[in-house]
């Protein structure tokens, strides 16, 4: 059985009143009867465009929103609620702005280890923010960190909850280009040392071909249906210098690229099976610690190629 | 040649201070100017006359036979000269206790002060209360907003009568008149500031699993906490306005009761003495709180 899945999942929500189409029923679909199976260890990214409800979906992996149908089952148990064995990377960051860096991971670690002392909590911290590279920025408030450093401590605070899934909800959005590739390459780092769980949401596919295991995709809203899992075969570690020329890059990136073309000019919302595959699923070999590809690469490298389509 | 440009005060800064000080300056020549008695000019009056008006006790004689102005006898406005004599006079024994109603002016200030403190911080504490529970949820608020719209543009000195017959007891009425002028600004402020909490924040309380009230402090709170502060500060601004009547009608003795004293004297120097020290009282409290909001503030 997989560790994290959803099944059957659909979304509505009601019609805003005075938008009420005649002689339709009064909601709407977001989308409908959504699969989806994470293994353990697994990196699997969703990619659909802005409104197919991607970021609905996490929500309701994450607790935040219930599902109309269907439901999310993690480790044997359903999510009903928000709880620290799922932790959320925010779009916005979401740190709280009052308190500084080492406070803000301080108050997930402390929340996570209700039990341990003052010490142990600070010990546990500063462990996460050093392996994020939060060196030297503990003490600052987030208005003083970069969008790059806000997502570090973004990123650190979801790691040192040490959850079962991690839910990125385009954790890179709003970071510019040239540190977008660094975090990135960190999160893998993270990732291949802690064997979490993964499942991110973005509209970039280079960052999802580079980050995942399988890249789901979804078609577009409303009634959007989540069609095809693609499987990433590039080994590990990735460096988007290294990546970029491989043939198999260039067929994956293009077939996506296909995919979500075909989404924005009509509805695929009647395909006949939900195709999530499932099945045996290979491991991912361990990433070395040290990040390779230059930063100027990766800035030329970062296309954020949905808004091309 | 490399050597560091001398550090200045921002010129806003610097020319804030000059325009401060001019304005007061030029203030108090033109209210000098507007009260400055002419020297008395005998010429064209009677002896009768003279006599009738020094038996008045408008003018004097001095030692050499010449009669000039009673600078006892004050007409009109008193100028800034009068009212400097009078802080200096006050000031010189602040803590004299001579009757009922001559305290010194540290007394008074201590009085109203603390009178002000006991009603404005429990407003305060019941203001934060209510304004939370209504913030965090709509349908309470939605219930209790009918009588907070009712209640709140009441003038709190209008309570004072039922206050005074269900108390029984001018001191705790002056309490209660202030801790109902800083009620509803604080009430609203709090409830807007919590109902608008950006909800990521909430979001990340829940997926901690922090407590109730872990999420009120850790979270609510300090998120709510500018809103909030701003509220206390109207809040207060509208306690120290209603101070000064309550002690006047209720004859507390304070700050306040003693521009009311001052008009049963007859002493205008008095009256604008006292005014100008609920002013100042006024500032130095609210230095205080401009501490207490740069505390709280953050930016986002």
């Amino acid at each position: 059985m997989a560790f994290l899945s959803v099944e059957r999942v659909s979304k509505y929500f009601p019609i805003l009143a005075g938008a009420t189409a005649r002689g339709r029923e009064a909601v709407f679909c977001v989308f409908k009867d959504v699969e989806l199976r994470l293994a353990k260890g697994e990196f699997v990214t969703l990619v659909g465009h802005s409104g197919c409800g991607k970021s609905t979906l996490l929500n309701i992996i994450a607790g935040f929103e219930q599902a109309s149908t269907g439901g999310v089952i993690l480790d044997g148990k359903e999510v009903t609620d928000p709880s620290l064995d799922r932790m959320v990377v925010f779009q916005s960051f979401a740190l709280m702005p009052w308190l500084s860096a080492f406070d803000n991971v301080r108050l997930a670690v402390r929340a996570a280890h209700p039990r341990w002392d003052k010490a142990r909590v600070r010990e546990e911290t500063h462990r996460y923010l050093d392996m994020m590279g939060l060196q030297g920025a503990e003490s600052k408030k987030p208005a003083l960190l970069s969008g790059g450093m806000r997502q570090r401590v973004g990123l650190a605070r979801a790691f040192a909850v040490q959850p079962k899934v991690l839910l990125l909800d385009e954790p890179f959005a709003q970071i510019d280009a040239l540190t977008r590739g660094v975090i990135q390459e960190e999160l893998v780092r993270m990732w291949t040392a802690t064997q979490h769980t993964v499942f991110m949401v973005t509209h970039d596919v280079d960052e999802a071909i580079l980050l995942s295991d399988r890249i789901a995709l979804m078609t577009n809203g409303p009634e959007a249906r989540l069609t095809e899992c693609v499987e990433v075969n590039l080994p590990r570690p990735r460096s988007r210098e290294t990546m970029i020329d491989t043939v198999e890059y260039i067929r994956l990136r293009n077939y996506i690229l296909h995919f979500l073309m075909r989404g924005s000019r009509a509805p695929t919302a009647h395909d006949p099976q939900p195709a999530a595959r499932q099945g045996p699923w290979a491991q991912a070999t361990p990433l070395s610690a040290t990040p390779s590809a230059s930063v100027l690469d990766q800035a030329e490298n970062t296309v954020n190629t949905s808004r091309t389509v | 040649m490399d050597a560091p440009p001398p550090i200045r005060l921002p010129q806003a800064q610097q020319r804030s201070w000059i325009i401060s000080l001019s304005l007061l300056g030029v203030g108090v020549l033109l209210w000098h100017l507007a009260t400055v008695r002419p020297a008395f000019d005998p010429q064209g009056l009677t002896a009768d006359q003279l006599q009738k008006m020094e038996f008045n006790g408008d003018i004097v004689r001095t030692d050499d036979g010449r009669y000039i102005s009673n600078p006892e006898k004050v007409q009109g406005i008193p100028g800034p000269w009068a009212v400097v004599k009078k802080a200096v006079a006050e000031f010189a024994e602040p803590f004299h206790k001579k009757g009922a109603n001559d305290h010194g002016i540290g007394h008074l200030i201590r009085y109203t002060v603390t009178r002000f403190a006991v009603g404005f911080l429990s407003a305060s504490v019941v203001a934060v209360l209510i304004g939370v529970v209504i913030g965090l949820s709509r349908t309470l608020y939605r219930a209790l907003n009918p009588f907070i719209q009712v209640l709140k543009p009441i003038s709190p000195l209008a309570w004072m009568p039922l206050l005074l017959y269900t108390v029984q007891h001018p001191t705790w009425t002056a309490i209660l008149v202030v801790f109902m002028a800083s009620l509803w600004p604080t009430v609203a402020n709090t409830a807007f500031g919590v109902s608008t909490i950006r909800k990521d924040y909430l979001q990340v309380a829940s997926l901690l699993q922090l407590s109730w009230f872990q999420r009120l402090v850790r979270v609510v709170l300090p998120a709510a906490a500018p809103t909030i502060v701003a509220g206390l500060r109207i809040s207060f601004g509208s306690a120290l306005v209603a101070v000064v009547p309550a002690e006047m009608l209720l004859g507390e003795l304070g700050v306040g009761y003693l521009t009311w004293i001052e008009w049963n004297n007859l002493h205008i120097a008095g009256i604008l003495f006292a005014i100008l020290v609920v002013g100042i009282v006024g500032v130095i409290m609210d230095a205080g709180f401009n501490r207490l909001a740069r505390l709280v503030t953050y930016t986002e």
